[in-house]
């Protein structure tokens, strides 16, 4: 007998008892849908972030010093100077003071994050500059009171009007706007346009602060980043003499500690979903045992027919491979509509790849063929008199 | 056709023994018409299921068509059922979610005749039980003596020499047992060879030979006159 003929004779077989047919892909559609709807999504985010760090350079180097409870410190003077003597090196090495602070222009006033930094920081973290200027040597060197304000305290602060050359009250200090920042993330309240960025050293006086904790460092390239980290890192333990007072550390590191998160999270969500496939194969056995005791007289009229063996056994298995397969097609097909629906309120991208749609269908298929098997074989083992005496 | 020599079936129910077959020896001709009659229990099934090859015997030889069966192994003994035996059974068996054309075509199907050669030959072998009317009909819009056609015509289809039926009038009223009973002689003067299994005696007068099997032995074995 021809295979394309029993994969018609199954269909036909699955057609004439539709209710259970479906009932059985139950199993296997809510299996495979949840495996591509939760691979699909943690790749989706994943990728999402992935984008972000990339677009932010994965030449940026990160430096945290954490010297609370010591006397030791880091002048921020030496560590620019340091960037300058390593030009070919370094592109940029911008300290940030990071504070809050409330900003007043005549009787409206707003909350905001101020930064401190310097002129390196505008090229670093892809700040441009739609008027006026961005922080310089000069302002730096002085500690001179300008501020660049983000789209969002322009906004709430000025109304439309020009605020360059206006001056603004932050903590009761006056400042003069020399530069709006371009608008990044659609001017929304706590997003990077809600913000005020002033030289780091006018912020360091501003706050209190002793020292600077955060540097922002870009190489020049993608092969000098590891060079600048030693650079950084030798000339941190000569200042700190400590390893634990400092860290640090690169974008390229962190996208390959965030694959290894996403690789261990889409094992463990697919695992989950892949018991629900488990479970909807035992379905499937389940259904197809009844269905062998419940056809034994058929099975007995066509064995005395001459049907042999692999007759009956192709018969069964190619009947639950087939109630499986389509069961993972419809399977792949919700799961990629829910991803998508799920994908649109969460704001990511959640198609799933090809791979992951093969796998969960390939997976289907041999579920198919596993939990047939036993049925299949059962039913072709029966002995024909005895299967011909059932009524 | 048929040569059994010392057929025994023996059972075992718990600790007894039943012997169902007890040294039967029987040889059928080629295009005779037997029939094998006998009380229930006196072993006629057990000895329809060995013709049959359904079934193998504990000891003793068969051959039917000039091959030794009884050691055959099941794949075997399916290729005999396939191209040796037509069966014709009491209840007739037919598949209920298949059309009529579909259940004649079935054997053929494990022939491994090809998709519309074996339509062509399920449609006459529908035709010469006077069905082609009825094709695409399933069993339970049949009456009970077209299903037995439809019977019929299948274990034609495949062009066997042997026809085994199994208390073939069995289901039916008088007039459609008549009416199947006319179709069976005329198979048998067509050329065929045919087994035939009924208690009842004004059946078995319609064939040649009449084989009375009484506890699985054979009581007596007479032509019709």
């Amino acid at each position: 007998m021809k295979w394309l003929e029993s994969v018609f004779m199954a269909l036909k077989s699955i057609g004439s008892n539709k209710v259970r047919s479906a009932l059985t892909m139950l199993g296997i559609i809510i299996g495979v849908s949840s495996v591509i709807t939760m691979v699909s999504l943690v790749q989706g985010s994943t990728r999402e972030v992935t984008d972000q760090f990339k677009s932010m350079g994965t030449n940026n180097i990160t430096v945290s010093i954490m010297t609370w409870g010591s006397t030791r410190s880091v002048d921020p003077e030496d560590m620019v100077e340091l960037a300058d003597d390593n030009i070919d090196i370094i592109e940029g090495l911008a300290p940030l003071v990071n504070s809050g602070g409330t900003v007043k222009v005549g009787r409206d006033n707003i909350s905001t994050r101020v930064q401190g930094t310097n002129k390196a920081y505008g090229v670093i973290n892809n700040h441009n500059v739609t008027q006026g200027r961005f922080i310089n040597v000069l302002d730096t060197e002085r500690r001179l009171k300008v501020a660049l304000i983000g789209s969002y305290v322009a906004n709430e602060l000025f109304n439309g009007k020009n605020p360059l050359g206006e001056t603004i009250k932050i903590d009761g200090q006056p400042f003069t706007v020399v530069g709006l920042l371009k608008e990044k993330a659609g001017g929304a309240q706590h997003s990077d346009d809600d913000v005020i960025i002033i030289p780091y050293t006018t912020a360091l006086r501003l706050t209190r602060a002793e020292s600077v904790d955060t540097y922002f460092v870009q190489a020049k390239n993608a092969e000098t980043v590891d060079v600048a980290i030693e650079k950084l890192e030798s000339f941190l333990l000569e200042t700190l003499k400590d390893p634990n007072f400092f860290s640090v550390y690169n974008q390229a590191e962190f996208l390959e500690n965030l694959k290894e998160v996403q690789g261990t999270l889409t094992l463990m969500l697919g695992g989950i979903a892949g018991i629900s496939l488990l479970v909807g194969g035992i379905g499937i056995m389940n259904i197809m045992l009844v269905s062998v005791t419940e056809r034994t007289k058929e099975i007995g009229i066509r064995k005395a027919l001459g049907a042999k063996r692999r007759n009956i056994l192709q018969q069964f298995l190619i009947e639950s491979v087939v109630v499986s397969s389509i069961g993972g097609i419809l399977g792949i097909l919700s799961g990629i509509g829910i991803a998508k629906l799920i994908g649109n309120f969460m704001k990511i991208n959640a198609s799933p790849s090809l791979f992951i749609i093969m796998l969960s269908f390939s997976f289907s298929a041999v579920i198919g063929v596993f939990f047939g098997l036993y049925p299949a074989n059962k039913a072709s083992k029966l002995n024909p008199i005895q299967a011909l005496r059932v009524e | 056709m048929i040569k059994i020599e010392d057929m025994k079936k023996i059972y075992k129910m718990g600790s007894n023994e039943v012997h169902a077959l007890d040294g039967i020896s029987l040889h059928v001709k080629e295009e005779e018409f037997v029939s094998i009659v006998g009380p229930s229990g006196s072993g006629k099934s057990t000895l329809m299921n060995m013709i049959g090859c359904l079934d193998k015997p504990t000891s003793g030889k068969y051959s039917i068509d000039g091959k030794e069966v009884s050691k055959m192994k099941d794949n075997e003994l399916a290729d005999i059922r396939n191209n040796k035996i037509g069966f014709v059974f009491q209840s007739f068996n037919l598949l209920p979610k298949l059309t009529a054309v579909e259940n004649v075509e079935l054997p053929l199907v494990y022939m491994g005749v090809g998709r519309s050669e074996r339509y062509k030959m399920a449609v006459d072998a529908l035709k010469q039980v006077g069905l082609s009317n009825r094709l695409d009909h399933k069993p339970n819009e049949l009456s009970g003596g077209q299903q037995q056609r439809v019977a019929i015509a299948r274990a034609l289809s495949s062009k066997p020499p042997l026809i085994l039926a199994d208390e073939p009038t069995g289901a039916l009223d008088t007039k459609s047992g008549d009416e199947i009973m006319n179709m069976i002689k005329e198979l048998h003067s067509s050329g065929k060879t045919i087994v035939l299994i009924t208690h009842e005696l004004y059946i078995a007068e319609q064939s040649k030979r009449i084989i009375t099997l009484r506890d699985g032995k054979i009581l007596e074995d007479r032509g019709v006159v």
